[in-house]
């Protein structure tokens, strides 16, 4: 799919993803030239279906994981039948300012499907990252879900 | 350049037009391939256990297949396809989750140390598997779900190398083409049905799909078509004394076992031990191993 501007006959670029939590997408996209912009929408079906091939929209941002489209997709999938997998980022390893995944966020991270994951994860991380949390966790989501609105994330 | 619209300008098409954000979408297809492709790469044989209908037998022949191959000291792996009615799991004797692994999810070992996987170590314990998505169009969904789920049941699991992978596909003919589309030609085809002439056109069917797909060695599997009395010895046909062999030839496929009834076959696998493992002496187990034998040997 890709997103033409009739008048200055040039491509459009990706600005941002939106989810309203209400199972719809929203992806915005921009002229170069004329910095028009124009917004996807799809319906919740239509999301499902983008969800459903185990692709990422714009490009991969986080590898792929095993069991990724199983894990988001079915309904009562056991996460307590694998062990949570590791930390994001080793502690030994961080540098200045970088923050650190527990296992618990990470595996709840993994739920969330997967051309989105990589938007979620970056707007967590600069949550973290603004407040000097060196480490997120579930209880850091949770808390970052109603300070920034997250419903849906 | 698309020519100019009825009062327009001009517009390009989609190839004209060069985006890569858009073609990496097409890598991250092709990528999906390619890691399919890696991990059957270790698989020497591809077995798929298939049926028209459902309630014939398929899942038992596939636990009894894969549990005398196993028992005959080869590394088999068997995954339960039949993502919506898993049950494979179970018949194997495999429990718990899968755990995460190096290399992926590790499998669960089954009997005879099958490797399993399968939908019900996954979901919680009787819970009806159930895909997440909006109500009122799973029609148009839940096929793309449902295939990513299996390619992901394939390429993310740490099966090593096998000598057989036995899939044990949901009942109908158009699994065994969507199967196709996803991992190409099966080495093996078990087809399996009861001999009767209701199951007459659906295996015709698939017979007909299959070689029009090139899968070369397809075998019949005529399950339940006799009884043996355990007081007289007396054996008796249930669907007519020649219902196997007419099946097959109206469906130009050759028969390649036919399994007695035994109310111990389902006994046995839904204690978690095939026959072929819990009563080997048995008419029903003799069956399923000398069919164990001709697809490793095929």
């Amino acid at each position: 799919m890709k997103f033409l501007c009739v008048d200055c006959d040039r491509v459009m670029e990706y600005v941002e993803r939106r989810l309203p939590g209400d199972g719809t997408m929203a992806v915005v996209y921009a002229c170069p030239a004329c910095d028009r912009e124009t917004a996807l929408l799809t319906n919740p079906m239509e999301t499902r279906l983008v969800s459903g091939l185990g692709i990422e929209v714009g490009g991969r941002t986080v590898p792929p994981e095993p069991l990724e489209l199983v894990r988001s997709s079915l309904e009562g999938f056991e996460s307590g039948s694998q062990p949570a997998p590791p930390a994001v980022e080793d502690s030994d390893t961080l540098r200045p300012g970088q923050v650190r995944w527990s296992g618990p966020a990470s595996e709840r991270l993994l739920a969330v499907p997967s051309f989105v994951r990589g938007m979620v994860k970056r707007i967590y991380g600069e949550y973290a990252a603004e407040r000097g949390i060196s480490e997120i966790t579930p209880e850091i989501m949770d808390r970052a879900r109603i300070d920034l609105g997250l419903e849906g994330m | 350049m698309n020519g100019p619209r009825e009062g327009g300008r001009p517009i390009r098409t989609y190839h004209e037009v060069a985006d890569p954000r858009a073609e990496s979408v097409a890598e991250q297809v092709a990528d999906q391939g390619r890691r399919l492709r890696a991990r059957l790469a270790s698989i020497d044989r591809v077995v798929a256990v298939g049926s028209g209908k459902g309630g014939v037998g398929k899942s038992a022949t596939s636990a009894n297949v894969a549990a005398a191959l196993a028992a005959s000291g080869r590394s088999v792996g068997a995954l339960d396809a039949d993502l919506d009615g898993p049950s494979l799991a179970r018949m194997l004797g495999a429990r718990g989750g899968l755990a995460r692994g190096v290399d992926g999810i590790e499998p669960a070992a089954g009997v005879a140390g099958v490797k399993v996987v399968s939908m019900d170590l996954l979901a919680r314990e009787d819970s009806p598997v159930r895909w997440r998505g909006p109500q009122g169009h799973g029609s148009l969904w839940q096929s793309v779900i449902e295939t990513g789920a299996l390619r992901e049941l394939i390429s993310d699991v740490a099966w090593g190398h096998l000598d057989v992978l036995v899939l044990d596909l949901p009942p109908g003919t158009e699994k065994l083409a969507r199967l196709i589309d996803l991992v190409g030609r099966p080495d093996v085809v078990l087809l399996v049905t009861t001999p009767s002439e209701a199951a007459r056109g659906v295996v015709a069917r698939s017979a007909s799909l299959l070689g029009e797909a090139g899968v070369e060695r397809v075998g019949l599997v005529a399950n339940m078509g006799s009884w043996t009395c355990p007081h007289c010895g007396v054996t008796e046909p249930l669907f007519g004394a020649d219902g196997a062999r007419q099946l097959a030839r109206d469906a130009d496929l050759e028969v390649w076992a036919e399994i007695p009834f035994d109310a111990r076959v389902s006994a046995d696998t839904d204690d978690g031990l095939p026959i072929v493992l819990g009563a080997p002496d048995r008419p029903a187990a003799r069956a399923f191993a000398a069919l164990a034998e001709r697809v490793a040997r095929s």
